[in-house]
């Protein structure tokens, strides 16, 4: 019985990063992320994603609060921003992300202040999803472990 | 993935990463720990030539090309200046191609495209002739 919720619990896990690969979500990089965890770093991936998060997050409040000021015409320092952004964002394996970002920052090689800020909702829509997909993962590969943890009491 | 991770721990290899991403910083370093080769990581141009002038050496330096203070151009530059001659590879996302030609002629020896994997990396090792596959 136990064996079977751990064997269950990595059907799902399977099916979910299918599914996030399938959707363009994520590519091979993650899967050299996954590759790196090991005995030595067995959190590797989930510390990881977490700075990703933490940094993209900065980033993207930043981002709004330079294209909220009416004053606004800082376009470099918007594409220093998304340098940062696609970069870490093709580190982890992002593609969606990484895709819209390059083309926001496109916008604001152009100047362009009406597709910057639409390029902001896409990006930060795209970050949404991927951070609620990866929530998803962890609490999966959390309850896997606990399921696994379960058939080999201390 | 296919194929075999060398272990180059038996070449003490050293390396330093130039990045100012924390992400990408994390992931180098862990590339870099997967194949056996000890590294620090500093997160600009400054930081790099300042280690250097502290006395630290390495082998390879994986030096990014966007970073604030001193970029990696500037900081190739400078490193050449200063004498160095470790085995810089520059690694970035831009691989505009006037870009590239600015940073190879600053002096690097190697250039990949982010994000590195483990074979982005033994190409490389193996292109600055750190690495030989047998």
């Amino acid at each position: 019985m136990l064996g079977l919720g751990v064997d269950r619990l990595q059907a799902d896990i399977n099916r979910l990063l299918t599914s996030l690969f399938h959707q363009g979500v994520l590519d091979e990089q993650f899967l050299q992320l996954q590759q790196l965890q090991d005995e030595t770093s067995p959190t590797f991936v989930y510390d990881v994603i977490n700075i990703y998060f933490d940094e993209s997050e900065k980033l993207l409040r930043s981002l709004r609060l330079l294209l909220m000021d009416r004053e606004f015409s800082d376009y470099k320092k918007i594409g220093l921003h998304l340098n940062q952004l696609v970069g870490s964002s093709s580190s982890i394996g992002a593609r969606r992300v990484r895709n819209v970002c390059v083309a926001f920052r496109s916008a604001s090689e152009l100047n362009n202040r009406p597709g910057c800020l639409r390029g902001l909702e896409i990006v930060e829509h795209e970050y949404h999803y991927l951070k609620n997909m990866m929530h998803e993962l962890f609490q999966l590969e959390q309850q896997r472990l606990l399921a696994a943890g379960v058939r080999y009491p201390m | 993935m296919a194929g075999e991770v060398p272990n180059l721990e038996a070449s003490k290899l050293t390396a330093l990463v130039v990045d100012d991403n924390f992400v990408n910083q994390s992931v180098h370093h862990k590339l870099l720990d997967r194949l056996g080769i000890k590294n620090d990581v500093v997160s600009n141009g400054q930081e790099a030539v300042d280690v250097h002038c502290s006395g630290r050496n390495y082998d390879l330096i994986l030096m990014d090309m966007d970073m604030p203070i001193m970029n990696g151009i500037q900081a190739t530059r400078r490193l050449r200046e200063m004498g160095i001659e470790s085995k810089i590879a520059g690694v970035t996302t831009r691989a505009e191609e006037e870009e590239v030609k600015e940073f190879m002629e600053a002096g690097l020896n190697d250039f990949q495209e982010k994000p590195l994997t483990i074979s982005k990396l033994v190409s490389i090792l193996h292109n600055l002739e750190l690495y030989v596959q047998t």
